[in-house]
């Protein structure tokens, strides 16, 4: 075609200058309207802040209070019923804090593992073919659902305490003691061959994994299989077993022995503990069946087919199609229950365990220092749950599925 | 070319699917109406009918991802039962094709293609590698071992999820309807690979409206509708002229697309 | 059978109900009870484990039950539970330090609230008259709570209590709350930065503490930072707490429904000449919302159980007040027995809810018109 031939080729060249703002079309260009509505903000947040900072400093110099952190390192007087780490009133803020941190932690993680593990089986057993199984668990998780958690705990606790007093506790079994003190549990007199047992379980495990590790190349390259379940098993229990058997198989335990203010010796958990457990697990263990329910209904039936097609049994079905395909719907949803769990740890408040809520409160009634305390508190909280969800988050994307 | 009464399977001894009465229900929808086929090693079937006609349903039943209730499926000598070791015996006889690919998305093209192999049959990973492969070779996507599904086009996705089946070294294929989820360019290279398969003598059954592709390869020509085998013929017959009103209506239908 | 090659006379078949599998509740035991030995023997623990709890539960709530009597050693005989402390005690778990006499208008402001809640569950009731009847009932229960007017006794916040606090406390968290979640997921999605980052802060640090600590600052701080001749009511600052809370969840959730909708939508909007309110109030959000109820009806439920946190700071909700009842020394060895009581009265609000929220969620799965 002859009209090809005129078209020149045209020179590259930079965007034109933007025209300057004429100022009577300032007010309608779009640009600007952003910038304004944003200085505006700016401008309340700052004169909100500096009015409120200054009514703040304003009453705290009438009640006499002189701000900062200073206070930390004072003598805190603050009692705290029971501690992980070793912590007397006439100890610092500082180390009350971090008592009562300890605190939180150990009922969240171990909540969260317990949680975890009856969650699981719970929404399990949703979905087996098991009628009664199916409607128990549907009946656990409606009814822990639809309660609140705050009564769900005073419940735990005032059943605790409803126990016998504790000259004629509950004892299910030798060496248990279940009374209005708490649980009180027969538990291993401290032995040298105690520390040799864990080392010996670590080995155990790095066996395990080695093993495993092993096992897998060999299988790649010539194809027969190797009992890693098995050989793991006995690697991980035989090896502390026979460190415990060489140690001379001490099996002293220490039995709980009433005196005249309760238990004394073996493992002691209190009415507090046991009800913040309680209450904590059981009601996030219902949220967690349901999440585990819906992440395994969410695999295609398709994939199960297509699984089945190829000749998978049942067992690897679960393993190597469903479980993997899962667990990436299951984690975050999963992970936002983990944060909410260690959040409401501070509900514990309300019966008297000593968590950094309960704690705080004391803190802030003998020092008088609110904001500095509740700033604290709160940067805990903030860093707890920002732990956990960075941590899934990772997790999560590592495992995600590639998509383009 | 093959006249009607050269069928191979008028020889009875060399069946390898055999459908006798076969009934099924869906609640009280009967699905599959005294259904009855019969394929010998090394034929091609296909399968057509209007949606819902049953065609899906039959052929999931010879892999027993549905259970018939009535009458008798035989493949390959063993008879379809309750029994557990003759399911798992015609699985890994039978392979599969699925409209919707079903690959696994967590696992790369060619851990699809070994999973089955090294968790069913304990092959040798690097055996099963190598195989995989030959397999992807075959389908023409070598390049895209390493790739996950999801970053697979369709027409990949189906050749990945054909070569997968082809790992359990099945004696018959049976494809769903493996061209509709396609957009339209992928769909030849889908059908290239299934003419490719067909002229290397697999046994296969397949439900497809590509007509073109049935001329092309099928031996034996079925019609379904409304859960009945409502004609069988080879497809000269079949398409110049069917039998059944029905089966002229639905060619019709089809034909002037 | 059809000697293979021929071709079936088409119609042969009939259609036939299907063989008479086995039915009847044998038939049922093995299928859903009894598949396998496995099975078998998992029901039979089960349900022996059942049994025994049964029975157990039984006989202490039941059989040895006492019913009625405002003598608590009455009870203190008895071996099993004493449901007469609800009886006893059932106007101060209900009602709080209201005063006694004008209990009724407690029962006028649950009869309102629980009315309205209904009502607003019906899709067909949705419309410009809903909210305005909402108006008038919001307006009614302040009546009725604060008194002052129409020759109703004053009652100072203080005295309220009960189900009748929890109700307002939640109806206050819902109304007040979801439009702030809207405002923040909007101003989430912003591309004005700074904007987008005061809601980022507000929303992730309020979801990263507790509410506890949210109410605790209303309560504590609050008044530090603000003039000492500005006092605002606690129970109103605990409301303020609960909506910020509230807010910041809902907002994550009100995001979700607003990444849902295609960009598209935005552009047709804008291509016939919308401006960005207009296509977010006719466009977007209708849509947007439209995806989040299911997951907003969670929030609410969550925002109806967590009413009861106010305890904690000392006001009198449905547990605060059970609480206090509980004071009475006679009866506080019945305090499960009470517990018992107000877990039924949460579960029947949050079970409804619930099964509403599913009735929903499958209503828009299914493509319905909701």
């Amino acid at each position: 075609m002859s009209s090809t031939t005129v078209v020149r080729t045209r020179r590259r060249r930079p965007p034109p200058k933007r025209p300057p703002l004429s100022p009577s079309g300032l007010w309608h260009n779009v640009g600007f309207r952003g910038v304004l509505y944003q200085a505006l903000v700016i401008v309340l947040v700052i004169v909100a802040v500096v009015y409120l900072v200054g009514n703040a400093q304003e009453a705290m110099t009438a009640l006499g209070i002189a701000t900062g952190f200073g206070f930390l390192v004072e003598e805190s007087g603050v009692a705290i019923g029971e501690t992980v780490i070793r912590y007397d009133p006439d100890d610092s803020y500082t180390r009350a804090y971090a008592a009562a941190v300890l605190n939180t932690l150990k009922v969240s993680i171990f909540s969260v593992v317990l949680a975890t593990i009856l969650g699981t089986l719970l929404g399990i057993a949703r979905l087996s073919g098991n009628w009664l199984l199916a409607k128990l668990s549907a009946l656990y998780v409606e009814g822990f659902r639809n309660t609140p958690q705050l009564v769900q705990i005073v419940f735990w606790y005032t059943l605790v305490v409803s126990m016998p007093p504790a000259r004629q506790a509950l004892s299910p079994l030798e060496g248990v003691y279940l009374s209005n003190r708490g649980l009180n549990l027969a538990w291993p007199v401290a032995d040298p061959v105690h520390g040799w047992m864990a080392l010996a379980f670590a080995l155990g495990c790095v066996g395990a994994w080695g093993s495993a590790r092993w096992a897998g190349r060999r299988r790649r390259r010539t194809g027969r299989p190797f009992p890693v379940v098995g050989w793991g098993v006995a690697l991980v229990v035989g090896l502390p077993l026979a460190a415990w058997l060489a140690g001379g198989a001490p099996t002293a335990m220490e039995v709980p022995e009433m005196r005249r203010f309760g238990y004394r010796g073996g493992l002691a958990l209190s009415p507090e503990f046991l009800a913040l457990l309680l209450g904590l697990s059981l009601y996030i263990a219902a949220f967690i069946a349901e999440i585990v329910r819906s992440g395994i209904q969410s695999v295609d039936r398709e994939q199960i087919e297509a699984a089945k097609s190829i000749g998978l049994g049942k067992f690897d079905i679960y393993r190597k199609v469903i479980l993997p395909q899962a667990l990436r719907v299951i984690l975050p949803p999963a992970a936002a229950q983990y944060v909410s769990l260690s959040k409401n740890s501070s509900l514990g408040t309300l019966i008297g365990y000593p968590e950094l809520f309960n704690i705080n409160n004391q803190i802030v009634t003998l020092s008088g220092h609110t904001i500095e305390a509740i700033g604290i508190m709160m940067a805990v909280y903030l860093t707890i749950s920002f732990t956990i969800s960075t941590a899934m988050n990772l997790y999560n994307r590592a495992i995600q599925i590639k998509e383009r | 070319m093959r006249n009607p009464g050269e069928r191979a399977t008028d020889v009875t001894v060399d069946r390898i699917i055999e459908l006798r009465d076969v009934n099924k229900w869906f609640g009280d929808f009967h699905v599959l109406r005294d259904v009855n086929l019969a394929v010998a090693r090394g034929e091609k079937v296909v399968v057509c009918g209007p949606s819902g006609s049953g065609k899906s349903t039959m052929i999931r039943c010879i892999n027993r991802l549905e259970e018939h209730q009535e009458g008798t499926i035989i493949v390959d000598g063993t008879e379809l039962t309750d029994d557990l070791r003759d399911i798992e015996k015609i699985r890994s006889n039978v392979g599969i094709v699925f409209q919707n690919f079903s690959l696994f998305p967590h696992l790369t093209a060619i851990e699809n293609l070994t999973l089955g192999p090294v968790m069913v049959r304990r092959e040798a990973e690097h055996e099963a590698e190598a195989r995989a492969m030959a397999l992807l070779e075959r389908v023409r996507i070598p390049e895209q071992a390493q790739k996950y599904p999801g970053q697979l086009s369709g027409g990949q996705q189906q050749r990945v999820a054909i070569a997968r089946a082809l790992m359990m070294n099945p004696k018959v294929m049976l494809f769903d309807e493996p061209t509709s989820a396609l957009d339209p360019e992928m769909i030849n290279e889908v059908l290239d690979v299934m003419v490719e398969l067909a002229n290397e003598g697999m046994t296969m059954i397949v439900i497809t409206h590509e007509m073109g592709f049935a001329r092309q390869v099928a031996d034996l020509m079925v019609f379904m509708d409304e859960g009945e085998i409502v004609e069988q013929a080879p497809p000269q017959e079949f398409f110049a002229n069917p039998r059944s009103a029905r089966t002229k209506l639905f060619l019709s239908q089809i034909l002037t697309h | 059978m059809t000697s293979v090659g021929t071709i079936p006379a088409h119609g042969r078949a009939l259609r036939r109900p299907p063989p008479k599998r086995e039915s009847g509740p044998i038939a049922w035991l093995r299928a859903n009870l009894f598949g396998g030995v496995h099975e078998a023997v998992l029901t039979v623990l089960v349900a022996w484990a059942l049994f025994l709890i049964v029975t157990a539960l039984y006989e202490w709530a039941v059989r040895d039950a006492v019913w009625f009597t405002t003598d608590s050693l009455v009870c203190r005989r008895a071996a099993g539970a004493c449901w007469a402390v609800i009886v006893e005690k059932h106007r101060v778990m209900l009602f709080g330090t209201f005063p006694y006499e004008e209990h009724w208008r407690g029962v006028v402001v649950i009869v309102t609230i629980v009315g309205m809640a209904v009502a607003s569950g019906f899709r067909r009731l949705w419309s410009y008259r809903l909210f305005v009847a909402w108006v008038v009932a919001l307006g009614v229960v302040l009546v009725l709570q604060l008194g002052g007017v129409f020759g109703l006794a004053p009652v100072d916040t203080n005295q309220w209590g009960g189900l009748p606090l929890t109700l307002i406390l939640f109806v206050g968290t819902v109304v007040g709350g979801l439009p702030a979640a809207v405002f923040l997921a909007l101003g989430r999605r912003s591309n004005l930065p700074v904007i987008k980052a005061a809601c980022v802060a507000v929303i992730e640090t309020v979801r990263g503490v507790p509410l506890l600590t949210v109410l605790f600052m209303a309560s504590l701080m609050f008044p530090l930072f603000v003039p000492p001749e500005l006092t605002i009511d606690k129970l109103l600052r605990a409301q303020i707490a609960m909506i910020i809370f509230f807010a910041a969840y809902g907002a994550e959730v009100v995001r979700g429904g607003l990444q849902a909708i295609p960009r598209g939508q935005h552009e047709a909007a804008q291509a016939v000449g919308l401006t960005y309110w207009q296509t977010t109030r006719k466009v977007v959000l209708p849509q947007a919302l439209r995806i989040v109820i299911p997951a907003l009806m969670n929030d609410i439920i969550r925002a109806f159980k967590n009413t009861t946190f106010v305890t904690i700071i000392g006001l009198f909700d449905v547990l605060g007040a059970t609480r206090a009842a509980l004071e009475d020394l006679n009866w506080q060895p019945y305090a499960l027995e009470a517990y018992v009581f107000i877990f039924a009265l949460y579960f029947v609000f949050c079970f409804s809810m619930s099964k509403y929220s599913e009735d929903v969620e499958r209503r828009l799965r299914e493509g319905r018109n909701y």
